[in-house]
């Protein structure tokens, strides 16, 4: 996807290992049923997408994204929002800014910050 | 952007007037906002050509949509109406009119009615395959939705493109069993077919013809309206499923093979998707073919006698066909034993029998099945482009190329002789040899993805190929079902029998009930007066 390299790269440099910002619990659960609804029919267990992670990363990271660690924000909304290979990007009817939020939250539950 | 024509100032008007209709948040105009209504699969995309929007907006209600549309006349904004925008490989969410505003309907995701007791549904544009298959789940209802492969896309969409699944072969093409449809037209008015247009019937999803011409095949594939409800046929849950696999050894036994098959599925024997194979070829779904069999193929191709010397001499059978059954395990069963009996006048016809399963599926089932065969969405089919060990570096997406063929053996080995041909004249990577998919009883279809990337030059070659498969393709009789706007106007222009007669029909009709041209200008090749000659 045009401009997602880029973009990638500056996160990468911020060093920022990942974090929820401090979502509450409401917002996380709210984030685990977007992602159930949208993301797990191809990224639960053994599907297309935790394949596709799987082969990219050959077990240096998990290959699920529910049990990812290092998952910030602004990434989760740039590959939603851009979408990557075969993955199209989600429209704002589809994926509200809100469930967005909520669903990147989720994602970045488990990033060890110390914000967190 | 402003749409083509359009003043800035009525644009601006124009889109004001849609924020009071549906409120200002489900306007989009920004860059950003606009850019999600790209195509994610577009051949042109990142190239001046490529489709795209000037806005969007998203209705709630029918209300909503017919205040969208009056307003659209008024100013002769041209609109592109989506579903749930999921066509992809077809055209995603993106207008055929650069400069449209996209109707973005997925908000209007209501499932209005399952019925058990007749089988039927009554939904929204925006209702996912995955939604109403929740809802049925969830209230534990006896009734299968005939799903396509992958199934996050809309039923009314599907089913207006024209779309197919893999249930029983009366629920595998899905307009033929949907049952009334609401429609808003150009000018906002609201029109409802079949029974739906006596207000106090209650057949709606039971009856389609209502009473005088039966217009719904009008709003399908077209761009004369904006279809906001759709009745479907549910397929009631069957108590068993059986498949079983017929093998012949020789090359020529393709052609009874098939009559066998179609005179079992036009008697209502074998009623599941069929599947066509060949054990000595491989391919998808089968085992890897041999490397001396390659050899063969790559010197003298699928009619080498040094193959079909090789096939009966190993054993390995040139052919299989595997059939479905749905319904009581006794009949099933009874059904497959008849059909051996009919393939069993093909000499050295073998027989396995498959899987057979008591419905519902036990959960280790249901993880093993190809879940569309059992009324379950899925996106598994994505595992084909996507990244894998098979296939380390994926493309952006793909566009299919999908001619209807005759139902017939003869004619898979001269699609086969044609095809194989055009790859070599076109630089395609060379096809050993293909078999058609089987999702309708009367005919056959044949699937080859082109793939999507982001480099430039490669779209534009594999464009310009698809256009000169697409010219082969019709010069021996063989029509796209189906194709991405890009090739819209190609493809309409070898339906051309009679000087374009049912082109020029489109026009006439289109002219009539949409003046302005507003609706999805261009949309399977049809353009409104205003554009005609200038697009196309």
């Amino acid at each position: 996807m045009k401009g997602l390299a880029p973009v990638l790269f500056a996160f990468a440099c911020l060093g920022l290992a990942g974090s929820a910002f401090g979502a509450d619990e409401a917002t996380i659960q709210k984030g685990e049923k977007v992602f159930d609804y949208w993301c797990a029919t191809c990224h639960g267990p053994g599907l297309p997408g935790t394949v596709a992670l799987e082969t990219k990363y050959k077990g240096g990271k998990p290959a699920l994204l529910s049990e990812r660690t290092d998952l910030i924000p602004p990434v989760t909304k740039t590959f939603v929002r851009h979408g990557v290979s075969i993955m199209p990007f989600f429209r704002k009817t589809e994926i509200t800014d809100a469930d967005l939020d909520a669903l990147a939250a989720y994602l970045a539950r488990n990033n060890k910050t110390p914000s967190r | 952007m402003t749409p083509p024509g359009v003043g800035a100032k009525d644009f601006s008007d124009a889109l004001k007037q849609f924020e009071e209709s549906v409120g200002k948040e489900w306007v989009f105009t920004s860059d950003e906002d606009v850019a999600l209504y790209r195509d994610a699969y577009s051949p042109f995309w990142g190239e001046p050509e490529e489709r795209v929007a000037s806005a969007a907006v998203a209705p709630y209600t029918v209300e909503q949509v017919q205040a969208v549309m009056k307003t659209a006349n008024t100013y002769k904004i041209p609109v592109y109406p989506i579903s749930t925008g999921k066509n992809l490989g077809y055209g995603g969410s993106a207008p055929n009119l650069s400069g449209s505003v996209v109707l973005d309907l997925k908000r209007m995701n209501r499932i209005l009615d399952v019925s058990e007791r007749n089988h039927s549904a009554l939904v929204e544009p925006g209702v996912s395959y995955f939604d109403l298959y929740r809802y049925i789940q969830e209230r534990k209802l006896k009734v299968w939705v005939d799903v396509p492969d992958p199934g996050w896309g809309s039923p009314i969409g599907n089913a207006l493109d024209h779309g197919g699944g893999y249930l029983r072969s009366e629920f595998r093409v899905h307009f033929d069993s949907h049952c009334g449809m609401e429609v808003v037209l150009a000018n906002g008015d609201l029109l409802r077919t079949g029974m739906g247009a006596m207000p106090a019937a209650q057949t709606w999803q039971q009856y389609k013809f209502g009473f005088g011409p039966w217009i719904d095949g009008m709003f399908s594939q077209s761009n004369f309206g904006v279809v906001t409800k759709m009745g479907l046929w549910l397929m009631p849950e069957p108590d068993a499923y059986l498949s079983g696999t017929v093998t012949v050894p020789k090359y020529e036994d393709l052609i009874p093979m098939v009559d066998v098959l179609t005179f079992l599925e036009n008697s209502g024997i074998s009623n599941g998707m069929p599947g066509l194979g060949s054990p000595l070829l491989g391919g998808f779904m089968m085992p890897p073919r041999a490397p001396e069999v390659t050899a063969m193929l790559e010197r003298n191709g699928v009619e080498s006698p040094e193959l079909h010397k090789y096939a009966l001499d190993k054993g390995i059978p040139f052919w299989n066909c595997t059939v479905k059954f749905y319904g009581p395990a006794k009949a099933i069963r009874a059904q497959w034993e008849y059909a051996q009996e009919k393939f069993s006048a093909i000499p050295g016809a073998k027989f396995q029998d498959g899987e057979f399963y008591k419905l519902p599926l036990t959960p280790e089932q249901f993880n093993k099945v190809h879940k569309p065969e059992f009324g379950i969405p899925s996106l598994d089919m994505f595992s084909i482009g996507a990244r894998s060990p098979l296939n380390p570096t994926p493309t952006n997406g793909h566009i299919w190329f999908s001619p209807i063929i005759p139902r017939t053996g003869e004619a898979i080995l001269e699609a086969n002789k044609v095809f194989s041909q055009a790859a070599k004249d076109y630089g395609l990577p060379l096809l050993s040899f293909s078999l058609p998919s089987t999702y309708w009883t009367r005919s056959f279809i044949f699937l080859f993805g082109f793939p999507i990337t982001h480099d430039v030059a490669t779209n534009k070659k594999n464009r310009e190929t698809f256009k000169q498969v697409v010219r082969v393709a019709a010069e021996h009789g063989w029509g796209e079902y189906r194709t991405a706007p890009a090739f819209q106007d190609d493809v309409m222009a070898t339906y051309s029998f009679n000087n374009h007669a049912l082109l020029r029909f489109h026009q006439t009709v289109k002219d009539a009930v949409d003046p302005n041209g507003i609706i999805s200008a261009g949309r399977y090749g049809i353009w409104p007066k205003h554009l005609r000659g200038t697009k196309a």
